[in-house]
């Protein structure tokens, strides 16, 4: 049997639940955060930077980098190596500062 | 420099300082006040408690254990958590004697700002939730601090780093940890420093291919000081069993060589290896491409210790190049009455930190309760901390880094993530319009200003403003240690004041 | 290392007002070797949130020197590189009160009688101006000529500008003075070397003091701190530079005690910078709650908008006070040789060009656009009348 970071600590997790990104249904285990749920669906990004509009996501994955930045329900710039995931969440690709409806 | 003259020292403060408060009534400060529950914050905080004071441990995660014990939610139902973890019963002793103690365990507690108050207590400013955003600001007065408040992991920029699939080491392990998950099937690590080959153990045990470990230092340097590498062989056998775990998934550890360029457009493909000369800098044509859809990268540890020298503690420099607090032997900063432990006084590993953490500990209760605090016991444990702080230093300086390594920086790489400054940007500010030091550097180019506040990029725009000499390093400022809502601020009046009866 | 250590003229500082000082010397035909204990806009021009003002002066000589400045600024922005962000985004003053409005509308109206533009702005236009202000406001002025730069950029620029005949000296803290026959200045000791020159400038700001010590003369500079809270980047959501009636008086004060008042404004790169705070306690860095408290509460209670929004950091500088609010400019009667460029508080980044132009007219023979009797040095001394 393949090995997986479930496998070597012998997981038992509760149910899995969804959430969504862009729209697109992606499954969370209970506890995790939703960077590691986004990670565990193989989504390595989920904002745009201010300047370039480059892609990111995790990086630090402890909460110091800020570079999961993500607009988790229609709330910006909450760090998604923090946030644990509910169900339901839905998370959508930030763009920039993640502010545009503030702007005059 | 903060201090007033009228401040009392340390001999005068311990004098004026009443007894711990017998009948705790509702307001009363905690005697202790902990930030950081990792291995360091944990051995003081119980270590406090069991020898009588009120302690309240403050941590910005649900669970303790800090980054090295970071272990995954009950609802994950992890059999063998220990399987990711080296000397995983001594983070399981600390745990339940803090189940057992009279600690109150502040999770989710993030500290932004300590303050000395007239009288010489502490006040904790802290935001709760799991990323500080739940609204309900809280505020401890405490009469001593102690910070075991860690580290994060020092990163070099190079060309391709900000592509999504490249990964903070450290950041790979803590997502591994915590959450069971990994960045990506085929995973070089790279770097410098032992953590690297922690990482990558544990990544190909959990099912990732590592196609290699790029180190870019030699391990020679530790053969240099034979003397404090046998006086502790705890870090040999932990060295051996990721070197076990490496050599049963054929692992390859590439020394003195580095990622110098990273392949794909929207995320990793692949990764150009070079060989480095001794001083780092890249040999020209000695690139190698290896396949990968991940990067896991870091050069070390940082000590993170804003929220100390925001305060005026003194910071001595580390042989890394990082600074760390200058600490007396009983783990005491330079403002009396604050504490610190683990890598917030150099980065050493989990056994240094829980050592000094029990020091501490001990040395906050002989000083509140006016009583040396049992002098077997501290002075075994002086020696101990002694002993692994020589291995540490020594560890420390095989890994700094060399001084041509922006030799791969391209001048389009960005140096600075958050605010997207490149290092032509940098190198304009020192050669033409007079920056020499980090700081005239991000006044001139943003760079360090953005949401991480520097600890990112710090590093290396230190590297850069010295122009190859080696930076002076100097302490960062950080005022906030955490972003914080100006609704938070504005309302500071009416924060929750958590006192010794107020938790349940 | 610089190899030649003879110039025209020698500025001690390296801030925005020693950059102008060394810029229009330069332009004059001088050559300028500028001495700073650390790098460029390393003291109180990097913690500053680069305010060129009109709006907030009493008129009187710092309101005369601030038109002229005003005007300088706007042909600056058109010599300088984009970097310094020059933006004529004029000021907002806003009160909530119908007593706070008559005051504004009295200072505004001898303001105008000195030279100063502004434009009664009444309670339901003020939402035209600056969409996310609180509801409720009495009613306001705007003054177009207010402006805004990035003050690092504003100092660094200025010396880039200057071209070759600007020599920096970073790093060098200069200890001592160097006299000749009579007294006469002719350079500068540092730590390692000395430099000549026939003129000094001391435009060491908050440290202006501990120079004139250096050269055997008195000028009691002293510090006011003030905190600025940076916000997280966001978009335009101010359009001014915004700030509450009260501003005006705690800028006119002396007193030592803690005043806040609200002053509010965006920048071209995504922070709004929040101030304005005054208080005399020496050089103490440590962060104070109560200020930041203060800040924020004056700040959301002008924009509701800006509670959501995190703080992600702060930092203090030090104003270089004199005691009548006046800085010092011009040649010191007491010490050949000696001129001085400091004192202007909270207002150098904006006053930075005139002082400039002053300093270099004085050392060429040149006539200083305005008389300087207000600015002399030696004022402080028991003996001057």
């Amino acid at each position: 049997m393949a090995r997986t970071p479930q496998g070597l600590v012998g997981a038992e997790p509760d149910p899995p639940f969804e959430i969504t990104f862009d729209g697109r249904s992606v499954p969370a285990l209970p506890g995790q955060t939703l960077a590691a749920a986004l990670w565990g669906a193989g989504i390595l990004a989920w904002r745009t930077t201010r300047d370039g509009g480059r892609p990111r996501g995790a990086f630090c994955g402890i909460g110091q980098c800020y570079d999961c930045l993500a607009t988790v329900n229609g709330e910006p710039n909450r760090r998604a190596c923090l946030v644990p995931a509910r169900p339901g969440d839905a998370i959508t690709t930030q763009e920039g500062h993640g502010h545009d409806r503030l702007a005059v | 420099m903060t201090a007033s003259p009228s401040e009392p020292n340390n001999e005068a403060g311990a004098a004026a300082a009443p007894g711990p408060d017998t009948d705790r009534h509702s307001g009363a400060p905690y005697d202790l006040a902990v930030v950081g529950a990792g291995s360091a914050g944990l051995a003081g905080a119980v270590t406090a408690s069991e020898l009588g004071l009120a302690v309240a441990l403050l941590d910005s995660s649900p669970q303790s254990g800090g980054q090295y014990y970071r272990h995954p939610a009950p609802a994950l139902g992890a059999v063998r958590p220990e399987a990711l973890h080296h000397d995983w019963s001594a983070f399981t002793g600390l745990r339940r004697r803090l189940a057992e103690s009279g600690v109150d365990h502040l999770a989710g507690h993030h500290v932004w700002s300590v303050a000395k108050e007239a009288d010489g207590t502490w006040t904790v400013h802290a935001l709760t939730g799991p990323d500080g955003c739940d609204g309900a600001p809280v505020r401890i007065r405490a009469r001593a601090l102690l910070l075991a408040t860690g580290a994060h992991e020092r990163q070099l920029p190079f060309p391709g780093w900000t592509l999504p699939g490249v990964v903070g080491a450290g950041g790979a392990q803590a997502m591994l940890k915590s959450g069971l998950v990994l960045p990506g099937r085929r995973v070089v690590v790279a770097g410098s420093g032992p953590l690297l080959l922690a990482v990558a153990a544990s990544l190909s045990s959990a099912g990732a291919r590592v196609p290699a470990v790029v180190e870019a230092a030699g391990y020679l340097r530790y053969a240099r000081s034979p003397r404090a590498l046998l006086a502790n062989p705890h870090k040999a056998v932990e060295a051996l069993v990721h070197g076990a775990a490496l050599a049963r998934h054929r692992v390859p550890v590439r020394l003195r060589r580095a990622v110098t360029e990273v392949h794909g457009t929207d995320r990793v493909e692949a990764v150009t290896v070079s060989r480095l000369d001794r001083d780092w800098r890249p040999v020209p044509g000695t690139g190698r491409r290896i396949a990968c859809d991940a990067v896991a990268v870091g050069h070390g540890l940082v000590p993170q210790i804003e929220l100390a020298t925001g305060v005026g503690c003194a910071t001595r420099a580390l042989p890394d190049g990082t600074l760390g607090l200058a600490l007396d032997g009983l783990q005491e900063s330079s403002v009396p009455g604050l504490w610190a432990a683990g890598e917030t006084g150099g980065v050493g590993g989990a056994e240094l930190a829980r050592t000094e953490g029990e020091l501490a500990g001990r040395a906050v209760a002989a000083r509140l309760l006016g009583r040396p605090g049992g002098a077997g016991p501290v002075a075994g444990l002086r020696r101990r901390r002694d002993r692994m702080r020589a291995f540490a230093d020594v560890m420390s300086a095989a890994h700094a880094p060399g001084p041509g390594w922006s030799g791969w920086l391209t001048d389009d790489t960005d140096v600075c993530r958050c605010e997207e400054v490149p290092a032509g940007r940098v190198r304009e500010a020192v050669a033409e319009l007079g920056a020499r030091d980090a700081r005239t550097v991000k006044l001139l180019t943003r760079a360090g200003m953005g949401w991480c506040q520097g600890r990112m990029c710090g590093t290396a725009v230190a590297c850069l403003a010295a122009g190859g000499a080696t930076p002076e390093p100097s302490p960062e400022r950080r005022p906030l240690a955490v972003p914080v809502p100006l609704s938070t601020l504005a309302a500071l009046d009416g924060a929750t004041d958590r006192s010794v009866d107020s938790s349940t | 290392m610089p190899t030649r250590e003879t110039s025209d003229v020698i500025v001690i500082g390296a801030g925005v007002v020693g950059a102008a000082c060394a810029h229009y010397a330069a332009l004059a035909g001088l050559s300028v070797t500028v001495v700073d204990r650390g790098y460029v806009a390393g003291g109180t021009t990097g913690a500053g949130e680069g305010n060129l003002l009109v709006s907030d002066k009493e008129p009187g000589p710092e309101l005369q020197l601030a038109l002229l400045s005003t005007a300088m600024w706007t042909e600056l922005a058109d010599r300088l590189p984009p970097a310094v962000e020059y933006e004529a985004k004029g000021g907002l003053v806003v009160a909530s009160g119908g007593t706070g409005l008559d005051a504004l509308r009295e200072f505004a109206a001898r303001q105008e009688k000195a030279g100063v533009v502004a434009h009664e702005v009444s309670g339901d236009r003020l939402h035209d101006l600056e969409p996310h202000l609180a509801p409720g406001l009495t009613g306001g002025f705007h003054y177009p000529q207010d402006a805004q730069v990035m003050p690092a950029h504003a100092a660094a620029r200025l010396l880039h500008a200057a071209g070759d005949r600007v020599r920096l000296a970073p790093g060098e803290e200069v200890i001592g003075l160097l006299t000749g026959a009579g007294g006469a200045v002719r350079g500068v000791r540092t730590a390692t070397r000395e430099l000549h020159a026939p003129y000094v400038v001391n435009a060491a700001g908050t440290w202006g003091g501990a120079v004139a010590e250096l050269a055997g003369v008195q000028l009691p500079v002293l510090p006011r701190r003030g905190f600025v809270l940076v916000t997280e980047p966001l978009p335009r959501v101010v359009r001014h530079k915004v700030y509450a009636a009260d501003y005006v008086a705690d800028v006119a004060s002396g007193s030592a005690a803690l005043q806040t008042s609200a002053v509010v404004e965006g920048t071209p790169a995504g922070p709004v910078l929040i101030g304005a705070s005054r208080e005399r306690v020496g050089f103490d860095r440590t962060l104070s709650t109560e200020v930041l408290r203060r800040l924020a509460a004056g700040a959301t209670a002008l924009f509701p908008v800006l509670g959501a929004v995190r703080a992600i950091r702060t930092y203090p500088g030090f104003r270089p006070y004199l005691p009548d609010h006046l800085p010092a400019i011009g040649p010191d009667p007491r010490v050949p040789g000696l001129l001085h460029a400091c004192g202007h508080e909270g207002a150098g980044i904006g006053l930075a060009p005139v002082t400039g132009q002053i300093v270099a007219a004085c050392m060429t023979g040149g006539e200083p656009p305005l008389d300087l009797h207000p600015f002399r040095p030696e004022r402080f001394d028991a003996t001057a009348s």
